[in-house]
């Protein structure tokens, strides 16, 4: 008998694999259903206050000049912020990766401290270099331009959180890339700005497009340090997710929550555009 | 005139990569730059190529000093060790990249790729991506792709280091014979030294940054200028031996030789470099004939290889077949060492340290 037991038949290695299967299934499980208490269930909490009263609310609270605004402010904010951390970023990780220079290693790490200040520092960073008492701000005070409490402190701020975006996302890129395709792109006959359109973009492409969609995500995203700077004046200087705290302090619910499903919305495109970079990245 | 390389060095902080090097390339000649890892042999071809600066020195290529022409003006051709094809080209837009940059004319552009693919073999690969082809076939492609703008001379950079042997031999031959139809003054970097034996015109020993010998392959065979050159270039005995009134002994034994080198030699340690080929074993005692004992022999199909020792020291023996049938040599045998051919150098280092240092080369075991 106990011969039997240790050879087991085929309907035996189902009996013995049973419990192992059910184990797997419960961590499946329960892994499913700490995601949907975690992600789930705050989403449907705040599309359920959003169409608490209905869609006209919901509608109508979405047509307020303030939200208008806010979120066009948002989306400007954003494009300047990819643009220009798009063409630092990429010049950043040239140097970076073909240029000798001392104090390299150091330059580097500094390239991440955006990633390592609290947005709200670096946000009164901002206020004590360009405030109207700063040392760079009485310049610009003088010549008459605002750069705290106004659009361009918020596009500022929006510039140092999202800085290393580009440049950290295809640094190891053009490590792997190499120095070579762009040696034998000069040997051949190539300028360096022929050989970085023809050669080295294209290489970099994927690296670069997750880099710019990271931008974007953090840039819309952004509360912190833009609170800080922007003084959130209505219509003026505040962005979606400061028109939504504002709301949700002002305890206008049903206004807070449609501009967040938007936001949300916003955000999941980006996410979804995010994942199918991430895997052509890799290709 | 092909190339002509002038008095360059080159340092990278306190290493000095290239150490006053000289030598020239005749027009049409393919030149092997012969040394080991880190012996400055790619720098050179670097500097050639312009992809480095020398601080000191010119360079000329086809009688024109180019030494401050940038890269792009040279025009010469450039083969890395990896490929350095454009991931994201086909292998016809990887040909045609040169012409383009050039702003050649369509139909010319279309014909000279199809006659480089058919030169490199690789008819029906045209639309493959690099990553879909064989390092060999990558490395034609390469070749192909340097050739497009017919440079007047073209630069290998460990053309074969990648490749597996097989592949690599017959890459070695097929650019050998392409060498001699299309004539272009080439110089290529290995570390192989049967693959510059094989495949080169001349060879430059390269060894720490400087020259060690420039000449046609067969003269710095068997004509080594140096104990470094002897050594690098193919398998040699290292015999310690202390020379004494035109005289030389095995360093530990009363065995004596003849010097027959012809060189004049100062009383003292020296250092006679043998060939395994040039080692010639006879049963009977002759003239400058040592006494040995075989130890092993090693079946190598073309030739046998036969270790004997001498006092302590290993002597590697390398017998033609048929010499080998007719003496029957068996293990643990007696008989007597003649050698043929063979170089001495003073022993400014001791055995050890020159043993040591083949070891730590991988020239002997």
């Amino acid at each position: 008998m106990q011969r039997h037991d240790e050879i087991p038949s085929a309907g035996a290695v189902k009996v013995v694999r049973k419990p192992n299967g059910l184990g797997k299934n419960l961590i499946t499980a329960a892994v499913i259903g700490w995601f949907l208490v975690m992600i789930l269930v705050p989403v449907i909490g705040i599309v359920k206050q959003a169409f608490g009263s209905g869609w006209k609310p919901f509608i109508s609270s979405l047509l307020t000049s303030a939200t208008g605004h806010s979120f066009i402010l948002t989306l400007a904010i954003t494009a300047a912020a990819v643009v220009l951390n798009t063409f630092f970023g990429v010049i950043l990780a040239l140097t970076l990766v073909n240029q000798r220079f001392p104090g390299k290693l150091l330059f580097e790490g500094l390239v991440d401290l955006p990633f390592a200040v609290s947005p709200v520092v670096a946000g009164f960073m901002f206020i004590i270099l360009f405030g109207p008492k700063g040392w760079m701000g009485q310049w610009f005070e003088a010549g008459g331009v605002k750069i705290v409490y106004a659009v361009p402190g918020m596009l500022i701020a929006t510039l140092f959180v999202t800085l290393p975006f580009v440049a950290r996302e295809i640094i190891p890129v053009l490590r792997e890339f190499g120095l070579e395709q762009q040696e034998a792109a000069y040997i051949l006959g190539a300028s360096r700005w022929r050989t970085f359109w023809r050669v080295t973009l294209p290489s970099i492409r994927w690296g670069l497009a997750y880099g710019v969609t990271l931008t974007i995500a953090r840039a819309i995203g952004e509360f912190g340090a833009v609170l800080v700077v922007s003084g959130s004046i209505i219509n003026k200087t505040q962005t979606a997710t400061l028109h939504i705290h504002q709301e949700f302090t002002d305890f206008n619910y049903v206004g807070a929550f449609s501009a967040a499903i938007i936001l949300a919305l916003l955000s999941f495109v980006i996410l979804t555009a995010m994942q199918r970079l991430n895997r052509r990245k890799g290709v | 005139m092909g190339i002509l390389v002038d008095h360059i060095s080159k340092r990278f902080g306190d290493f000095v990569a290239v150490d006053d090097v000289g030598f020239t390339v005749e027009a049409g000649e393919l030149v092997a730059l012969l040394g080991p890892s880190g012996s400055g042999k790619s720098t050179i071809l670097r500097i050639i190529a312009g992809l480095e600066t020398p601080d000191r020195g010119e360079i000329f290529l086809t009688g024109r000093d180019v030494t401050s022409l940038s890269i792009q003006k040279r025009k010469v051709g450039f083969v890395f060790q990896h490929y350095a094809l454009f991931k994201h080209m086909s292998v016809e837009k990887n040909i045609a990249f040169g012409l383009e940059i050039q702003k050649q004319n369509k139909d010319y552009v279309r014909d000279k790729v199809n006659e480089l693919i058919n030169l490199v073999k690789l008819k029906g690969y045209e639309k493959q991506y690099p990553d879909q082809l064989s390092g060999g076939q990558r490395q034609r492609v390469a070749l192909a792709r340097a050739l497009a703008t017919e440079p007047k001379v073209l630069l290998l950079d460990e053309p074969f280091g990648a490749l597996d042997a097989k592949v690599r031999d017959n890459l070695a031959q097929w650019l050998r014979e392409f060498h001699h139809k299309l004539n272009i003054t080439s110089i290529f970097v290995t570390h192989d030294q049967n693959e510059a034996i094989e495949i080169s015109d001349k060879i430059v020993v390269i060894n720490r940054g400087r020259v060690e010998q420039f000449g046609d392959a067969r003269s710095v065979y068997e004509h080594p200028d140096s104990k470094f050159v002897a050594s690098f270039i193919g398998q040699v005995n290292v015999v310690d031996a202390v020379a004494r009134d035109r005289e030389l002994y095995i360093k530990d034994t009363a065995f004596r030789i003849e010097n027959r080198t012809g060189e004049p030699l100062r009383d003292g340690d020296v250092v006679l470099l043998v060939r395994p080929e040039d080692v010639e074993l006879t049963a009977e005692s002759g003239k400058d004939a040592v006494p040995v004992e075989i130890n092993r022999i090693h079946y190598r199909g073309s030739h046998y290889e036969i270790d004997c020792a001498v006092g302590g020291i290993e002597l590697h023996v390398s017998e033609n077949k048929n010499n080998f049938q007719r003496q029957q040599w068996r293990q643990h045998q007696r008989v007597f060492a003649g050698f043929k051919n063979y170089r001495v150098f003073e022993a400014e280092e001791g055995h050890h340290r020159i043993h040591e240092k083949l070891k730590e080369l991988g020239y002997i075991e």
